[in-house]
């Protein structure tokens, strides 16, 4: 299984970054070869839509799962209608969270918000 | 002539001073332009209500046409679009309905319905004409209505007013494109200055001419003055900080029509402004 999280920076001791579709980077981590490897997010500079562009691009690199500490509607819509699994951040810490996944102790993301739409968020 | 009302946020006077310059005069059309808040036609309770709905169009893709190229999908620039599992997704909510997708399909798989956001109404006071846009809550964005409430006042009376929306994005730039004059409504605060800077800053890139009405002034000191006096900007009225315009404004009674020291105020707001706008050249570069 292939999975995808929002990170701040491209290295393996960076944090969960708190937006979905404006994150930086996605670590994407194999669990059966437990290889990761980053993919840019080109969504980040969208005026508008970012997480509907950020979710196509997690559709189209065959990821099966994503960990986020939140996501907004219009992605989630992309993300389900994909049947992409959406599993809530434990922490910041992207080795717990793997960890987490592993030992199937990560909760399934349900809050949903309705999205920033150019009006902040974090 | 044209008279459009910004201001930099919400609450700084835009409709206390629109409203009362369209009662003072002595036949004008109002226009409430502040479609996702509209408060004109509270103050005027128009009579002869008519209204009209106004829609978009929005892009429906056809799946058996739709070759899955994804054209459409990369040349959105608002994101609306996203391609899953062989079938185009249309996030409505987002489209601005721009048509680029429609034009650009190779198969012609798009055909385009209306989706209602809203609605321009229509009304009379006395020696005032009201129109009022209402945007649907939770649309993205009011300019459709904006520009349906400005396309048809060719042959309007001689004085409009247009009620903008706060702040300086694109709805605001849409009320203010055509008018003649801007009046801009400040605050006495350190606060009302950087608000007033924002569509000061806007009106000088449109090249309106334009002036300031200093609202709520109170004894000492009025920042937003003397920022008028540093930048050279015209200030073409100043409203005390009143309780009897309070008054007045919290039961949504016109001050004009009410009470002489007012109608004397904004009768002479109203001569500055219809002198100011009438200069063909522009009076604040």
């Amino acid at each position: 299984m292939k999975v995808a999280i929002p990170v701040d920076d491209k290295s393996m001791s960076t944090s969960v970054s708190q937006s979905f579709g404006r994150t930086p980077y996605y670590l994407i981590y194999d669990t059966d070869s437990k290889e990761s490897v980053f993919l840019d997010n080109s969504a980040i500079a969208s005026q508008g839509g970012a997480g509907i562009k950020a979710a196509q691009t997690i559709v189209d690199s065959n990821i099966n799962a994503i960990i986020t500490p939140q996501c907004g509607e219009n992605a989630a819509e992309v993300l389900k209608t994909a049947n992409i699994k959406l599993y809530k951040t434990i922490n910041f810490s992207v080795q717990d969270n793997i960890c987490a996944l592993n030992d199937g102790k990560l909760p399934v993301l349900e809050d949903i918000h309705p999205g920033f739409h150019g009006h902040g968020g974090n | 002539m044209k008279v459009a009302v910004l201001s930099g946020k919400g609450g700084t006077g835009k409709t206390l001073v629109s409203v009362n310059l369209a009662s003072v005069a002595k036949e004008s059309l109002y226009i409430d332009c502040d479609v996702e808040e509209p408060n004109g036609h509270l103050f005027f309770k128009p009579k002869n209500y008519a209204s009209e709905s106004i829609a978009v169009k929005i892009p429906i893709s056809d799946e058996k046409l739709c070759s899955g190229c994804r054209k459409c999908v990369e040349f959105c620039k608002f994101n609306a679009l996203a391609f899953i599992i062989n079938k185009l997704i249309v996030f409505e909510n987002v489209c601005h309905s721009c048509g680029g997708c429609i034009l650009l399909c190779p198969e012609h798989a798009f055909r385009e319905k209306d989706k209602p956001i809203g609605q321009v109404q229509y009304g009379v006071s006395e020696n005032v004409t009201v129109m009022t846009g209402v945007l649907n809550p939770g649309e993205l964005s009011g300019v459709p209505i904006i520009k349906k409430l400005l396309q048809d006042i060719v042959n309007g009376p001689e004085l409009i007013m247009i009620d903008c929306p706060p702040g300086s994005a694109c709805i605001v730039m849409e009320s203010i494109k055509d008018a003649d004059y801007c009046i801009l409504v400040a605050e006495p605060t350190l606060f009302g200055v950087h608000n007033l800077n924002l569509v000061y800053e806007l009106v000088k890139l449109f090249k309106k001419p334009h002036g300031v009405i200093l609202n709520k002034c109170v004894e000492g000191e009025n920042p937003a003055e003397k920022f008028c006096i540093e930048k050279d900007i015209k200030v073409i009225g100043q409203i005390p900080f009143d309780s009897a315009l309070g008054t007045l404004n919290s039961n949504a009674q016109i001050s004009v029509r009410e009470n002489k020291k007012y109608h004397d105020l904004f009768s002479s707001i109203l001569q500055v402004v219809t002198q100011e706008g009438s200069h063909e050249t522009v009076t604040n570069p």
